[in-house]
């Protein structure tokens, strides 16, 4: 029972949590930089103006591509918060990323393909770190388990077990978020070094659906990070969203404060964070317990 | 009706300019005129974008550009013509290659004179096009489309 109210709350609260967050996050932005800022409820204007402009396609399948793509990224998310296999939130969450690379791809136009090309490298930069999270998870005593359900009944928080498997997850989510300096496929502002990257020619409602999806997206990782947190005391809870909005605004910070590298860098500096990190984590839990 | 006038989202394209109006354009982003605080989100992208930021006269080589760019753009949808050269072809009228102002190729709605445009002034037009763009999306919901300018291009 409890879990399909969880699973009802993630579809509806999700997207509204998401908005807000990425509102404030530009409003804070702003300060940041010395200005006032749009309303928080911009992101909100944003998606509600976008519906209503005339629909463009540049090619039919994209928007069968969208679709897919959020009706996935909606089913990682349901599959979490209904405390499922967090391997399998990961592999999905993968699989749904492809078909937004196909819908870059699909137009055949030079930036979007470009875009497009720079995703799968981020994929490439990610990828790793996040399944090392999962095992992780896994390796963490007392319980090996992958399942989200069983893990948050652990008697002590996750993150103590794996301060290395969180440091490399929270490295690789200023990729997942599309924050400086790793926003290379597509970035959320106005420098246009390759357009929109690989959202350029997804018309205004395609975009619509890709921003709701974003927000979806953003509320999972934030739940993961969350996760290292959350143990069997529900005081635990707090911690963890208290945790998980540090994150968040460490994100914002670094995105204000850091230029766009390139891809290369990206590569390296990721997979050298996620060896040492993780990977050094991971041999001394597997050496020890 | 849908409230459109909170997000305008402005490209913003130089065709034969100076430069002189394309800082201005940007200057209208920086933190003292913040364009931001009203929504507007400066996109480089035509097929999300709602208002077309024209600054400089338009030549022969620029004018096809200009017009797909219209063209890419989903209505409903707005043109400004920042400063004198995109208002009437200004200093470079004369010149052999310029064809004139932005309303040469494409339909202009709001007219920014100054040169350069100030960033208060062009902040000024952008929301009278704002303004405009409501106007224009409360008719695309009732489905007229030739009440507007669209499709005369
Ligand atoms: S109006 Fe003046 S400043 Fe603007 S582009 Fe023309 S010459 Fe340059």
């Amino acid at each position: 029972m409890s879990s399909v109210i969880a699973i009802v709350c993630f579809l509806v609260l999700a997207p509204f949590l998401g908005g807000f967050l990425d509102g404030l996050d530009r409003k804070i932005s702003a300060r940041m930089q010395g200005r006032i800022g749009p309303p928080v409820l911009q992101p909100f204007y944003d998606v509600h103006k976008l519906i209503h402009k005339q629909t463009i396609v540049v090619n039919k399948a994209q928007t069968f591509l969208m679709l897919t793509y959020m009706a996935v990224q909606l089913f990682v998310g349901v599959l979490f918060f209904a405390g499922s296999d967090i391997l399998m939130c990961f592999f999905l969450l993968s699989t749904g990323a492809t078909f937004l690379v196909f819908a870059g791809s699909v137009t055949h136009s030079p930036l979007s393909t470009l875009g497009t090309n720079r995703e799968l490298l981020q994929m490439m930069a990610y990828e790793p770190a996040v399944l090392l999270a999962c095992l992780g998870f896994y390796l963490a005593p007392p319980d090996h388990t992958f399942v989200v359900s069983e893990l948050i009944q652990t008697p002590v928080s996750a993150i103590l077990y794996l301060p290395g498997f969180f440091v490399a997850f929270v490295f690789i989510l200023t990729i997942k978020m599309r924050k400086s300096p790793f926003d290379l496929a597509t970035a959320h502002h106005a420098h246009q070094e390759v357009v929109k990257g690989i959202t350029t020619e997804l018309g205004a409602k395609n975009f619509a659906i890709y921003t709701i999806t974003e927000w979806y997206e953003k509320v999972f990782l934030l739940a993961v990070v969350a996760l290292f947190v959350v143990n069997a005391n529900p005081l635990s809870y707090i911690a963890a969203v208290v945790v998980a909005l540090a994150v968040w605004f460490l994100e914002i910070l670094i995105d204000n404060t850091c230029a766009r590298v390139k891809w290369d860098v990206l590569l390296k500096v990721t997979w050298v964070v996620t060896l040492l990190a993780a990977g050094v984590n991971m041999l001394i839990l597997m050496l020890v317990f | 009706m849908a409230k459109v006038k909170k997000s305008p989202w402005v490209l913003h394209y130089d065709g034969a300019s100076c430069n002189g109006c394309d800082i201005e354009v940007l200057a209208c982003l920086t933190p003292v005129y913040d364009a931001e605080r009203f929504g507007i989100v400066n996109t480089g992208d035509p097929m999300q974008a709602d208002i077309l930021l024209l600054t400089g006269g338009i030549n022969a080589q620029c004018q096809e550009v200009v017009k797909q760019i219209y063209e890419q753009m989903p209505r409903p949808k707005v043109v400004v013509a920042v400063g004198t050269c995109a208002c009437t072809g200004g200093v470079f009228k004369e010149a052999y290659n310029i064809l004139g102002g932005a309303d040469t190729t494409v339909p202009v709605d709001i007219y920014v004179p100054g040169c350069a445009a100030r960033p208060q002034s062009i902040i000024d037009g952008i929301v009278k096009a704002v303004a405009l763009f409501q106007q224009r999306s409360d008719e695309h919901d009732k489905g007229i489309v030739n009440g507007s300018r669209e499709g005369e291009s």
